[in-house]
């Protein structure tokens, strides 16, 4: 379990992460949601170790993770910033076996290899395997990075906003695969979403942000619903069921 | 995989034959008196190639840029500025001059406390962003520079000629001694680069990717900052400083071995590194017959060199 406890996070004097505390349940996909410059990816940066919290706490199985040693850190929790510039010119497959460097430290075994091919498989990469990555597509290059995660083999998987510049078939495609890696895998997603439709749709909770504060947090049918959303974003935004499915129809709403 | 062992051994091939050459090539005057000294000047240039070229790669690495050299953190300033400071303070017959041992112990010392105190105490590499640290190197480099034109100004113009020697690099007058020391630290250096082959690696992907795999990645830049420091003030103080040349040779490893491994592109950059120089020095004298020196030449080619990778770096950003 991850828990959240009071995080807070200066920039200068503004504070973009305002006393912060939620808990991550594990076997869920948990959405941040909010409008820009909430404070979404920051907080994940924190959860994630890449940036330092000012004051509060991050716990990973009730151990700050400030006290976790990052080898064995890192082969529990794994995250995806949304820039996947890369400056070395590497083939997907290459790509992919860096997620086993936590275990192998660079000497890859039989059983590093058989994770790094059911990563492949699960993102649909066997085609392009061998490909270099400046060759792809921005999806696929997407797609890519998440089988590195998934080849990590971590039980907490946190993605910031992996659907950035993706169309719609592809943002649906991998969608599809973190429910799968939830569901069958018993792995919990953490991500952070532009698409409030697609946190509607996909997510067990939601934790939304404003102004580096929390909002609301919580099962995601309690916060998709026209008063929430209000709080949230300041807008108007109509609520209508398609399938089961809550679809936010914030198109024309008054802004 | 296979085809770059095969590269590293045509390029080990190459170094070799570069070596033989050097070593053998139209032997005049006694070959006992010849021999020996032709293979000390032949080591200091493996050490000096294998030193640069190390120190460059996985200084570009941290700092992800291809342009960068760890001169820039201005430990070739440094080196001047000790050198400079002998002999205007001391003097050329002074013992630090004349005593070899304690001028490249100063000079080295004064280079690695320089990069020390920069990136350990004051600008700790571990909390500010390297580029800050890069930029406040360069300034420091530039204005240590102008300190030494200022002192050097003043000398005696006796005096700084022979300073200038000291300036240039050069392989000629190594002497022997300094050069075991050069190797023993240099062997230091590789036991614990060999151990962050593998992080190296990883680094190369970048903050993020590398923090995400483990990698304590703050901690790393310093140590490898340090590392490079050490190497380059190495070669620095047995041969004296020569700008481009880790720039060119690690460029031509990168080009040569498409590959991330940092394992192989080390090695090919430090095989590179000897056959340019060793090649270089055979033709600068049996061909040129001493008419120029090499640094003169590693400075023009790597010049060009250095427009042509900025020019191809602005259009692949356009």
């Amino acid at each position: 379990m991850i828990e959240i406890k009071g995080l807070t996070k200066r920039f200068g004097k503004k504070p973009v992460v305002e006393d912060v505390s939620v808990t991550i349940e594990p076997g869920t996909i948990t959405s941040f949601i909010g409008p820009n410059g909430a404070g979404k990816s920051t907080l994940l940066s924190m959860v994630s170790r890449l940036l330092e919290a000012d004051t509060g706490e991050v716990l990973l199985d009730q151990g700050n993770v400030k006290k976790w040693k990052s080898s064995e850190f890192a082969k529990r929790v794994s995250i995806l910033k949304q820039s996947n510039y890369l400056n070395v010119r590497l083939t997907v497959r290459e790509l992919i076996a860096f997620g086993r460097y936590p275990y192998s430290k660079g000497r890859l075994t039989a059983e590093d290899e058989k994770f790094i091919d059911q990563a492949i498989e699960y993102m649909n990469l066997t085609d392009m395997q061998d490909k270099f990555l400046d060759e792809l597509s921005g999806g696929q290059k997407q797609r890519a990075f998440i089988a590195m995660v998934i080849a990590q083999d971590t039980d907490y998987i946190l993605l910031d906003e992996p659907l950035n510049n993706l169309d719609m078939k592809h943002s649906v495609q991998i969608m599809k695969i973190l429910r799968k890696l939830v569901d069958e895998l018993g792995r919990t997603v953490v991500i952070v979403l532009h698409d409030i439709n697609f946190a509607s749709v996909y997510s067990d909770r939601i934790v939304a942000l404003k102004d580096g504060k929390l909002v609301k947090n919580g099962p995601t049918h309690e916060i998709i619903n026209s008063d929430a959303l209000r709080e949230i974003y300041d807008m108007d935004i109509p609520i209508q069921e398609q399938n089961g499915c809550r679809i936010c129809v914030y198109f024309n709403s008054h802004a | 995989m296979r085809k770059n062992s095969t590269k590293l051994i045509f390029l080990a091939v190459l170094a070799f034959i570069c070596i033989l050459l050097y070593a053998f090539y139209d032997i005049k005057g006694g070959f006992d008196y010849a021999f020996p000294r032709r293979m000390i000047r032949v080591s200091a240039m493996v050490v000096t190639g294998i030193a640069i070229a190390y120190s460059t790669v996985v200084f570009q690495t941290i700092t992800h840029n291809r342009i960068l050299t760890p001169s820039v953190m201005g430990l070739d300033s440094m080196y001047e500025v000790v050198q400079t400071c002998i002999y205007f303070f001391a003097g050329s017959m002074s013992v630090w001059v004349l005593n070899k041992y304690l001028n490249f112990g100063a000079a080295i010392i004064a280079m690695v406390l320089f990069a020390l105190i920069l990136y350990r105490f004051l600008f700790r590499a571990d909390k500010h962003p390297i580029y800050l640290l890069l930029l406040i190197g360069m300034i420091l480099g530039a204005l240590l520079g102008n300190f030494v034109t200022f002192l050097q100004v003043l000398i005696d113009p006796v005096e700084y000629l022979s300073l200038q020697n000291r300036l240039f690099a050069t392989f000629s007058n190594v002497k022997a001694d300094l050069l075991y020391i050069s190797v023993g630290i240099l062997f230091i250096a590789f036991i614990y680069g060999y151990r962050i082959m593998g992080k190296l690696d990883v680094m190369s992907l970048g903050r993020e990717n590398a923090m995400n795999l483990g990698i304590n990645y703050d901690r790393m830049v310093m140590n490898v900052l340090i590392l490079s420091s050490v190497l380059i003030a190495t070669s620095t103080a047995l041969v004296g400083p020569i700008t481009f040349f880790g720039l060119i040779v690690a460029n031509l490893s990168y080009q040569y071995l498409v590959t991330y491994k940092h394992s192989v592109l080390i090695l090919g950059a430090s095989l590179i590194a000897i056959i340019a120089l060793v090649g270089g020095q055979f033709l600068v004298e049996h061909v040129f017959e001493l008419r120029t020196t090499l640094s003169v030449i590693i400075n023009f080619i790597g010049g060009i060199y250095f427009i042509y990778l900025l020019l191809k770096e602005s259009r692949a950003a356009g």
